[in-house]
């Protein structure tokens, strides 16, 4: 099987949509959360992918960025959870429109 | 390892490709359906390794490993004490579910349309196979995550401090979310 960059882009943009797909569809926060760290993931395939297609280490370097930022975003993610059920005693998004206009 | 540089893998290591891909999709499919929190935190556990699998075989060893400490090891602990702490029973029925699919439809057309032009005219130039391309300082075949650190701390050093910062910055955001509600509790 000869593999391109193009299966790559496939299998990313799968990844991609179906991480979309969570954060439209799911009800419980921290699915939600899930779903973003899987589009995350898609992002750094992606970049991995281009890195070795063009020989090049900065999409490594970048990936390496992109992970981190991924920590960072889970830990306010994961507080704001905790923040959200203490005071709403649920993690359903749709419980969490008192700014909604 | 091949003459045409825009072939990535070929052979056995372009099946491994495919199975570990079609199993990390499965993984994802499976964390977005599925209606317990703790078997969707599993099933990105086990998304986050196929992945880091894929990266070792594009010569990112390092990001795979990284990928393997960090989300594996740290961001999935995070998740699983965070639903301990609010343990829920599982939702039953489509209550789990939200209907959305006006959006869903909306950027269907928009994800869509540039992923296919993309795969339609790819552009990019044809660079000479080089097989340790990723694993080169100058020239002299290393590691790769030597190499990945020689460019992380000289070409991109600045980036490597303001990331420093910024996880400095989402610590301390964490503690007072966490530490604020605590006071109004008691």
């Amino acid at each position: 099987m000869t593999i391109t960059i193009n299966h790559y882009l496939i299998v990313s943009f799968l990844l991609f949509s179906i991480g979309f797909l969570g954060v439209l569809v799911r009800r419980n926060f921290l699915t939600v959360l899930m779903s973003i760290e899987l589009m995350l993931n898609a992002v750094n395939l992606n970049l991995i992918a281009f890195s070795r297609r063009l020989s090049d280490l900065t999409g490594q370097v970048f990936a390496v960025f992109v992970i981190t930022i991924a920590a960072g975003e889970a830990a306010i993610g994961l507080a704001l959870t905790i923040s959200l059920f203490r005071q709403r005693k649920t993690l359903n998004v749709e419980e969490a429109d008192t700014m909604k206009g | 390892m091949t003459a045409a540089s825009n072939v990535l893998l070929t052979g056995g290591a372009g099946w491994v490709f495919v199975i570990l891909s079609v199993l990390a999709l499965f993984c994802a499919v499976a964390v977005v359906v599925a209606r317990n929190p703790v078997h969707s935190a599993l099933f990105l556990l086990a998304a986050f390794l196929l992945v880091a699998c894929i990266f070792i075989l594009q010569q990112a060893e390092f990001v795979g490993a990284v990928q393997i400490l960090v989300y594996a090891g740290g961001i999935m602990v995070l998740f699983l004490f965070v639903i301990m702490l609010v343990h829920q029973r599982t939702v039953r029925g489509s209550l789990a579910f939200q209907n959305q699919f006006d959006v869903a439809l909306l950027f269907l057309p928009l994800f869509l349309a540039p992923f296919l032009y993309v795969l339609g005219t790819e552009k990019l130039p044809e660079i000479p196979s080089t097989p340790d391309a990723l694993r080169m300082i100058g020239g002299r075949v290393v590691g790769n995550t030597e190499a990945v650190s020689w460019m992380l701390y000289r070409e991109y050093l600045l980036p490597f401090e303001v990331a420093s910062v910024f996880l400095l910055v989402a610590m301390i955001g964490a503690v007072v979310l966490g530490k604020r509600t605590m006071d109004k509790v008691d």
